[in-house]
């Protein structure tokens, strides 16, 4: 599971809304996968990214510093379009668990593949 | 998807009138194609009918009167202009003359190549529905994936429409209820095939044709209930839902409701029981797409229809998606299924605002909801009349 897929989800338990993101990463195997680097498609993704929930899981995984917030112009900075390419894209969490921050309901990752299914009774209606 | 495109110059229902039509095409719109310096070459192309050599060159020899002044090179002409003869469309009755002749220069060719080259047939994972090739490049198309785009397929089986959105550039996220497809587990569903090995999973498909790098991520999740953040960031979804016939429709329900015989999944999964209503998963569909498409983004999805009770009003409807296109593909007598595509573009406000639009739009298609019995009312009732024939 890639870095910028954690930034996506978020716990759907019943009653939890909003307050289910983002989902509290622990990894116990990480893989880094080389990606071509497409500098286009990461300023698209830098927009949607939610940055206080990615600078906590780069934390967790110890991977450097996030910037607070993405720089001015970042458009054209390579450097750090470079760096969330890394952070984003070529950081995989193999296995692992994302738990809800509210109910504490734990989804597992195994095989590089979360998990997020379950029971009628937990989801909202 | 277009084969080809050409330049008209001329048509008729006879090769007479089509002489007439070029005599009439403006000279000084054929001239810079014709002029000596040039080279050129004439096809003649048929459809549903063979010609000998011998005929072909009787047609290029007719088109003498044109002025053509240059030179014919047939390996690499600058040119190429051609002769089409339609003999209509059914292979047991071709008329001895056709109903159509064009003339016309040629422009460009559709990438039907690709078709071949991702064929079902040659992938490493293949599952029991996937979709030919050919429909996974047109409902792409349909959704206008472009490079750098997200595109999201939440019944994503064995990852077929990913991998024709990667062959567009775009990045694909996956999601499928069931555990065992998304890892590559399990009986094989290619025929002499006992287990999918370790390589037959979505990115070992993507890995096969050089997409790799497209590969966001798989998830096991069940659409009625994403856990996707509520924000706008897909740029197209586009997916082929369970239609309850070989697949079926499901839903994860609470443990106390699995109905006997039902199997039930390992620890690491969640026991599966609830039948999902057809209409119910296209209301969730729908309102998912409305709320994390991008505004101009687009759906594509296919609607099973039995088609003797079928209208253009229950098509699912949304307020945020307008509705682009609706083509029929016949399954059978009674049931066909419909391409949808729709493009949102309206923002998406409160869920509960649109419940009460929703809801009346969705009884009408409450009826394909027992889309499995009525495929297969068919087949019974052919069953027992053939019997009904033999007893007699």
């Amino acid at each position: 599971m890639k870095l910028l897929t954690h930034n996506l989800l978020t716990s759907h338990v019943r009653g939890v809304g909003p307050r289910g993101f983002p989902l509290r990463l622990q990894a116990t195997e990480v893989r880094i996968n080389p990606v071509e680097f497409n500098p286009d498609f990461v300023a698209r993704m830098i927009p949607k990214v939610e940055w206080a929930a990615l600078r906590e899981a780069a934390n967790t995984l110890q991977l450097g510093e996030v910037p607070t917030e993405p720089v001015e112009g970042y458009e054209r900075d390579e450097a750090f379009l470079r760096k969330m390419h890394h952070v984003l894209l070529e950081v995989d969490v193999l296995e692992g668990t994302l738990q809800c921050p509210e109910s504490g309901r734990l989804f597992p990752i195994s095989r590089g593949i979360p998990n997020m299914l379950l029971n009628d009774d937990e989801t909202e209606s | 998807m277009e084969r080809s495109i050409f330049e008209l110059w001329g048509h008729g229902k006879s090769p007479e009138e089509l002489y007439t039509s070029l005599k009439n095409y403006p000279v000084d719109k054929m001239v810079p194609y014709l002029h000596s310096d040039s080279t050129y070459k004439i096809k003649i192309h048929t459809f549903n009918k063979t010609l000998t050599q011998e005929e072909k060159i009787k047609r290029i020899d007719a088109l003498e009167f044109l002025p053509f002044e240059g030179k014919v090179d047939l390996k690499k002409p600058q040119h190429i202009f051609s002769v089409l003869e339609d003999y209509g469309l059914d292979p047991n009755c071709i008329p001895e003359n056709p109903h159509n002749i064009y003339f016309g220069r040629w422009i460009a060719d559709g990438q039907r190549e690709l078709i071949e080259s991702y064929s079902v047939k040659k992938r490493h994972f293949i599952g029991n529905t996937s979709m030919d090739a050919g429909l996974s490049f047109i409902m792409v198309n349909h959704g206008k994936v472009k490079e750098n785009d997200i595109v999201f397929d939440p019944f994503v089986g064995t990852g077929g429409l990913l991998i024709a959105s990667a062959h567009f550039g775009a990045y694909v996220y996956g999601t499928d209820i069931d555990y065992n497809t998304v890892h590559g587990l399990g009986k094989a569903s290619r025929k002499n095939q006992k287990w999918r090995g370790p390589d037959e999973n979505i990115r070992a498909n993507l890995r096969q044709y050089g997409l790799e790098k497209y590969y966001l991520d798989v998830l096991v999740s069940d659409a009625a209930k994403p856990s996707w953040r509520k924000f706008a960031y897909f740029d197209a979804i586009i997916t082929d839902p369970p239609y309850g016939i070989r697949e079926s429709t499901r839903r994860t329900g609470s443990q106390k409701e699995i109905p006997k015989g039902m199997e039930k999944c390992p620890e690491s999964h969640v026991p599966v029981s609830l039948s999902y209503h057809l209409s119910d998963m296209f209301f969730d569909l729908l309102n998912f797409a409305a709320e994390t498409l991008v505004l101009g983004g687009r759906l594509v999805y296919w609607l099973p229809v039995y088609t003797p009770e079928y209208t253009e009003e229950m098509v699912p409807w949304h307020p945020c998606l307008k509705l682009i296109s609706n083509c029929e593909q016949k399954l059978s007598s009674h049931t066909s299924r419909r391409l949808i595509t729709m493009e949102k573009v309206m923002k998406f406000e409160n869920q509960d605002q649109y419940a009460h639009l929703l809801n009346d739009h969705f009884l009408l298609y409450q009826g394909h909801n027992s889309f499995r019995e009525k495929y297969f009312s068919g087949v019974t009732k052919r069953i027992a009349k053939e019997e009904k024939s033999n007893q007699e």
